[in-house]
């Protein structure tokens, strides 16, 4: 990307620092380049899969593959395979919004995603250089499709638990694979596998396995609640031979494969969220313009805006979030010699390093996502509840999210486990931050906070901030190390960390727009703004609060409340008001509109 | 083969369409190349495969149009030219864009010239054959098939639902009907590589023409959107009565028996 020149941050950075609109990478940047290759993908989503919607639901995966080729001659399958292995070697970016344009092919785009997400990057980042050769080029175009295959009966979120074993034959030429792999995404017709084994029982490690290879196959279909389009069985193996030379990466250290994947699977399905929920607001609103009751649209109805306006605000400042984490692997590989970005390993650190930032981006954004298609579905009534109704599939499709990549309950204990690791090993000054604000907190003063735009928001932000630094440095002091043990207050430290990224990075967005395009032209996004920020504010209010009731007691409670409530003064935005008003520009485009 | 495609920038009518004050709001509409266009696009790049040559997409319009003209370019169009009118012209009609064009093909030998039936928005079907006329070449319109051998080509025209078969020879210019094939989307190795492609930016100026030349001949009075659908109607009784009411109601509410 040509806007590098910033300055580089570490993950976990928002909670320290502070930013500027031009310090991040938000959808107003996107090239023409960037709105072609989205536009290719809405084109081939819309003319080639979705009149197949009905088949691939009913698991006719003969389509799935047939599609997927098809994706592949466009060049849609090998945006992250680099060029010289024979795929285009995009941005970010790019690849990113191929991602976000599959989103409406429900099931399909999990196809899509298993292939060139989670089966394809594992080779892409750890390959040797003949596994690369070997793989990469049909993977790309979609010779050969990829799953991914990591989960066990008896091991889900403890992935290193896996009871899948290798041994090395008596030749030496062939890792003799024994075990079960359960929900493996592409299973009905991948042509290869990425499966991780413990040789001997004991080293965690990743295999390349075809499917052709004698000892493998498949169970039956299994029977989903939704993302029917994609084909979902368990991988047998079965005394399965896999030559030496498909050992992924290093032996013993699966986990660092896994791990790695993990956070890639997140940021898409983070992606993923926000598209859907773009969907659903766009189904939703198309259908509250043409029913009637008693005799108006309910679209009219202050209630129906209510609802249209808090999802669409949620979705700015959820697409804000995803796409300044996108911008921000960007930054850093544009540091990167172009030695380092052919080595997929130092691809995969530069994502690795946003780890908390993926992990947010995949709860709060397919949080979103489960909200933004109940709340479509109620606006449909009982037609909501009709399989003829788009919006019913959508409902069902979107449960998986919070479950898959790491339930979102693994993926919010992530969150202040790493910020406080990063915090012990000097990487974030998080600890020197929280013991200044005790400090500063004595000596605290009313601040006036200006009228122009965003400077309510900029206040709240910046106080928002401190509230998580104040909950985080009180629970850390307590606990110590037995932190782990207080999983409530973890998450209430990650949802407020998330709220923090969310508000900072529609804040940043609107500001960078504003300074480009001027406050008329942003007018919806400063609305946006204004609801989500405030919104937000208050459940990390509640949070700390919480979070502080939990931790201390007797007098210190009271100086811990009381400090809290000085740093939560402040006159609250009318949200019923700028809901309808945003929810206005809604119903007139039919969709999400910024 | 010397190939060439007259391509218009037009709004998409299958998104929402605002009207003020008599013009279209561009800054809510979408945009795209004009459908009938893109089967010139993938004709010319068809035949181009077939023959050999290079295809050269031809806009007139403003800055905006570049975009257009990426879109053609990453399908596999080899050049592109964007005439901008924006610093000249205020408006402009079918007469101004075929002036346009005819100064423009002049100095340029062209074998084949694409261009849609008629663009979605204006729906005038003219440019395309004044061009031709100026040029003195002959045209085809209509057309949904296109087979060249050496000189002979012979090409099936849509004639209202039928087919009628044509023969003549090059050069030529013909506009495109949908049937004639299916415009493929642009690759992402094509959009990557459209960014490289030339395209040529020219003013009327660079073309030996003034204002005055082009003048419109025309002048748009109104432009308003179609009455909203309203909710049908459903008639009831048993068939005869229905037939009668029908009748009844196209003889004196409609009015159109």
């Amino acid at each position: 990307m040509s806007e590098t020149k910033e300055r580089l941050f570490k993950g976990g950075a928002f909670l320290t620092e502070d930013l500027t609109g031009d310090d991040i990478i938000t959808p107003e940047d996107f090239t023409e380049e960037h709105k072609m290759i989205a536009k290719t993908t809405e084109d081939f989503v819309n003319g080639e899969v979705l009149p197949k919607l009905e088949n691939l639901e009913n698991h006719e995966f003969e389509h799935s593959v047939d599609l997927l080729k098809k994706a592949g001659e466009l060049g849609l399958l090998g945006a992250d395979v680099p060029e010289e292995y024979g795929g285009l070697g995009l941005d970010k970016i790019s690849s990113s919004l191929i991602t976000e344009k599959f989103t409406p092919a429900g099931g399909f785009s999990v196809s899509h995603g298993g292939h060139v997400g989670i089966g394809s990057l594992p080779i892409v980042f750890f390959g040797n250089e003949e596994q690369k050769q070997k793989y990469l080029p049909k993977l790309a175009t979609g010779e050969m499709l990829a799953a991914y295959a990591l989960t066990e009966p008896s091991s889900g979120s403890d992935a290193l638990g896996a009871k899948t074993t290798a041994k090395l034959n008596d030749a030496g030429t062939h890792y003799i694979l024994n075990g079960e792999k359960q929900w493996i995404t592409n299973s009905a017709f991948a042509d290869v596998f990425i499966v991780y084994a413990k040789i001997n029982g004991e080293h965690f490690s990743a295999f390349i396995v075809e499917r052709d290879y004698p000892g493998v196959s498949t169970g039956p279909e299994e029977k989903k609640m939704g993302i029917k389009s994609s084909s979902t069985r368990t991988l047998i193996l079965e005394d399965a031979e896999v030559p030496v030379e498909n050992l992924l990466g290093e032996k013993g250290r699966g986990h660092i494969i896994a791990f790695n994947i993990l956070n890639v699977g997140r940021y898409k399905l983070a992606i993923g969220g926000v598209a859907g929920a773009k969907g659903a607001l766009s189904v939703a609103t198309k259908y509250v313009n043409e029913r009637k009751q008693f005799d108006t649209p309910i679209s009219h109805f202050s209630l129906t805006k209510e609802k249209l306006g808090t999802i669409a605000s949620e979705i700015y400042a959820n697409e804000s979030a995803v796409y300044r984490t996108v911008g921000l692997f960007e930054q850093r590989m544009g540091a990167l010699t172009d030695e380092q970005l052919k080595d997929g390993r130092e691809v995969a650190r530069a994502i690795a390093e946003y780890q908390i930032e993926c992990s947010m981006g995949k709860y709060m954004a397919t949080e979103l996502l489960d909200y933004a298609v109940d709340e479509a579905v109620q606006l449909h009534g009982g037609y909501g509840f009709m399989q003829e109704y788009e919006v019913e599939r959508m409902y069902r499709d979107s449960r998986i999210n919070r479950i898959f990549e790491g339930t979102n309950e693994i993926n919010r204990l992530l969150v202040p486990g790493t910020l406080l690791k990063k915090a012990m090993k000097g990487e974030l000054p998080l600890l020197q931050k929280a013991q200044g604000l005790q400090e500063e907190l004595m000596m605290m003063m009313p601040e006036e906070v200006g009228t122009e735009a965003l400077e309510q928001e900029k206040h709240l932000l910046r106080n928002a901030k401190k509230i998580v630094l104040l909950g985080a440095g009180l629970a850390a002091q307590k606990y110590m190390q037995k932190i782990e043990n207080e999983q409530e207050i973890l998450v209430n430290l990650a949802d407020m960390a998330a709220e923090v990224y969310n508000m900072e990075s529609a804040i940043l967005r609107t500001e960078k727009a504003i300074s480009k395009s001027g406050e008329e032209k942003s007018k919806q996004k400063l609305l946006y703004t204004q609801v989500y920020v405030q919104e937000a504010f208050n459940r990390i209010e509640a949070d700390a609060k919480e979070t502080l009731i939990a931790v201390e007691e007797g007098d210190t409670l009271r100086t811990m409340l009381s400090s809290l409530r000085k740093l939560t003064r402040h006159t609250p935005t009318n949200v019923i008001a700028k809901k309808r008003e945003i929810a206005q520009a809604v119903i007139e485009e039919e969709k999400y509109t910024v | 083969m010397n190939i060439y495609v007259l391509l218009k920038r037009t709004f998409d009518t299958e998104e929402k369409i605002d009207v003020s004050n008599g013009r279209i709001e561009d800054e809510s509409a979408e945009f795209i190349i004009n459908p009938y266009d893109e089967y010139a696009v993938e004709e010319a790049i068809n035949q181009r495969d077939a023959h050999g040559g290079e295809v050269t997409v031809v806009t007139v319009g403003d800055e905006e149009s570049e975009k257009q003209l990426r879109t053609a370019l990453a399908m596999g169009a080899d050049k592109a030219v964007l005439i901008n009118t924006e610093d000249d012209l205020e408006d402009g009609d079918q007469y101004t864009t075929a002036k346009i064009l005819h100064a423009f093909f002049a100095e340029k030998e062209a074998d084949l010239i694409l261009a849609g039936n008629v663009a979605i928005d204006e729906a005038s079907g003219q440019v395309g054959p004044r061009l031709a006329e100026a040029l003195g070449i002959p045209f085809v319109t209509t057309i949904t098939s296109l087979k060249i051998e050496d000189n002979t080509v012979t090409i099936e025209k849509d004639v209202e639902g039928d087919v009628e078969i044509v023969e003549t020879s090059l050069p030529l210019l013909v506009t495109c009907q949908q049937g004639l094939n299916e415009p493929r989307y642009p690759s992402l190795p094509g959009i990557m590589k459209a960014k490289k492609k030339p395209l040529e930016e020219l003013e009327i100026d660079d073309l030996d023409l003034e204002e005055d030349d082009v003048e419109q001949k025309t002048k748009t009075i109104d432009i308003y959107l179609p009455p909203e659908k309203e909710a049908g109607r459903v008639l009831e009784g048993d068939v005869d009565e229905q037939v009668k009411e029908l009748v009844s109601l196209l003889k004196n509410e409609k009015k159109v028996l």
